[in-house]
């Protein structure tokens, strides 16, 4: 995989190679790719000289940091109660409809995943959900099928 | 607003000159910073409360020449967003404030450390952090400040599971003592504070103690933003006087048909309409990072209380076995008492093992999952059971 070698060795480069640009390489990793691979693991932990088992065992600990493979939108949706009371399971089943796929999954072209997380910050707002990095508040039926149609299009 | 009183004093405007007070404070010395810090009255705002002029005083104490001044902007407690609507809306007072804490403690070096949701405002933070950087810079003023994103991690949030993340681990909080301000960031002396803590300390240097003082009640001075949500006609961000009743907090917020209001967050106290009155809102009562999640009488207080052991099941770091174990238990616990398959009785169990967790755990996850499930479970236990 060369395209994964030049990626980690551009991030050591602009990140550096302590213990402490672990965290903004493997975000740049997830950035560009969605996901982090063995094969990214293995790079990262070659290019900064540690094991690939500390590098696996910090990328699983955080849940941005996804070690299986996702589509290259994830959908993240907030589970929070305040957002469940303002309707958050209708959203998720619109997205459903809309990508014919569960919480979890991934669409069959690889474009969608999608996920439930622990509050996005929006609670005044509710419901939300974050597409990869951009949140979107206030959702309602309408609101989330014209942004999941835009990004359909994409 | 006739039942509370609402301030103005953190999204209040900025001075004309940009950084201006950060520019006066320049000129006085660390001792005059921290004793008008420690005056005020100041405690820390993301809901444990340290006073904020104590924390920089024995930072500033350390010899150490290498010191660190960290803000925690991993708002991650269900129902708090204020955070994000200062660092959106006046994040030159948050790196005045912090640069101010430089100031008082000779530290050269801040952290910002975002969370991971945050991402989309970053660029926006790194261009007002090179406004800051020039400022600092024309003032000879020897300090910088860095932003560490955070990656989807509630435990981050706790001080020492925070230093971890930046220093590129796992985020498990540490063991205690070493308090930070001894052994915090890459072991070195370090103040952390909140995001609002911050903006407060920039605002004493700007209004002064005295006038910071006057706002609340002896055990909790000044303002306090509220995020208020759930079942409540007006939710958002509001800046009040610390010490009001709840009472009068739901008569202003509430929608009429409040049934209890979540305070604090998942971690935090569930308080039943019936004690509304007697709770006060601040240090001397009910602490809050600002979270308030408000239910009226439609809402099954079972659903809130499993969707918050949900959260600190999946958060739990899993470090150590009273939380890990704990918060697994509490959650299959509840599902089968909901479902009859334990009797009622067995509610008691679970509130000793949350009695464990409390005492057992290794830091505030584990040891505040106790509070929002005995709050709960004993003011509604019907609807736990039926």
């Amino acid at each position: 995989m060369p395209e994964i070698k030049e990626l980690v060795k551009g991030l050591a480069e602009k990140h550096g190679r302590n213990r402490e640009s672990l965290l903004p390489i493997l975000q740049g990793i997830i950035a560009e790719e969605r996901f982090i691979s063995d094969a990214a693991m293995t790079e990262v932990a070659r290019e900064l000289d540690m094991s690939a088992a500390l590098v696996y065992g910090t990328a699983t600990f955080y849940s941005f940091l996804d070690t299986k493979p996702r589509g290259k939108y994830v959908i993240r949706i907030c589970r929070t109660i305040t957002c469940d009371m303002k309707g958050k399971k209708q959203i998720i089943k619109n997205i459903e409809d809309l990508l014919k796929i569960k919480v979890g999954e991934t669409t069959k072209d690889n474009k969608f995943t999608l996920l439930e997380t622990n509050c996005l910050g929006w609670c005044h707002k509710g419901p939300a959900m974050l597409i990869n990095s951009t949140p979107y508040d206030s959702l309602d039926e309408a609101k989330v099928n014209e942004i999941i149609m835009e990004y359909i299009r994409k | 607003m006739k039942n509370v009183k609402r301030v103005d004093i953190i999204f209040g405007a900025y001075t004309q000159e940009k950084y201006k007070v950060f520019e006066q404070t320049l000129s006085k010395s660390s001792d005059q910073i921290i004793s008008e810090v420690i005056e005020s009255g100041l405690r820390g705002r993301g809901g444990a409360g340290f006073p904020t002029g104590l924390k920089w005083k024995y930072t500033a104490a350390e010899a150490d020449p290498v010191k660190y001044v960290v803000c925690n902007a991993d708002e991650g407690e269900p129902g708090t967003f204020k955070d994000r609507e200062i660092l959106t809306k006046v994040p030159r007072k948050v790196f005045s404030g912090m640069a101010i804490c430089g100031k008082a403690t000779g530290a050269k070096k801040g952290f910002l450390y975002l969370r991971g949701e945050y991402l989309y405002m970053l660029e926006n933070l790194n261009k007002e952090l090179d406004v800051f950087h020039e400022v600092a810079k024309k003032n000879n003023f020897d300090f910088t400040i860095e932003i560490v994103m955070g990656s989807g991690a509630y435990i981050c949030g706790e001080e020492s599971a925070l230093f971890e993340s930046i220093e590129g681990k796992r985020g498990e909080p540490r063991n205690k003592p070493p308090y930070p301000t001894v052994s915090g960031v890459f072991s070195k002396p370090t103040v952390i504070n909140n995001v609002e803590t911050f903006v407060n300390t920039l605002m004493i240097m700007r209004i002064g103690a005295k006038e910071f003082q006057k706002l609340g009640t002896t055990d909790s001075r000044g303002s306090k933003l509220f995020s208020v949500s759930g079942d409540t006609p007006i939710a958002g961000i509001y800046e009040l006087e610390l010490g009001m009743s709840l009472e009068d907090f739901v008569e202003e917020f509430g929608d009429g048909d409040t049934k209890a209001v979540q305070v604090g967050g998942a971690s935090g106290f569930c308080v039943p309409r019936k004690k509304f009155k007697d709770t006060i809102i601040g240090f001397e009562g009910v602490p809050t990072g600002g979270s308030m999640m408000l239910f009226n009488s439609s809402r099954s207080m079972y659903n809130v209380l499993k969707n918050y052991v949900e959260f600190f099941e999946e958060e739990s770091c899993g470090q150590c076995t009273p939380c890990r174990v704990g918060c697994q238990q509490l959650k299959k616990g509840i599902e089968a008492v909901k479902k009859g398959d334990k009797s009622a009785a067995y509610l008691n169990t679970l509130q000793k093992l949350a009695d464990t967790m409390k005492v057992a755990s290794k830091c505030g996850l584990g040891q505040s999952v106790a509070n929002s499930f005995y709050s709960i479970v004993d003011n509604f236990k019907e609807e736990m059971i039926y």
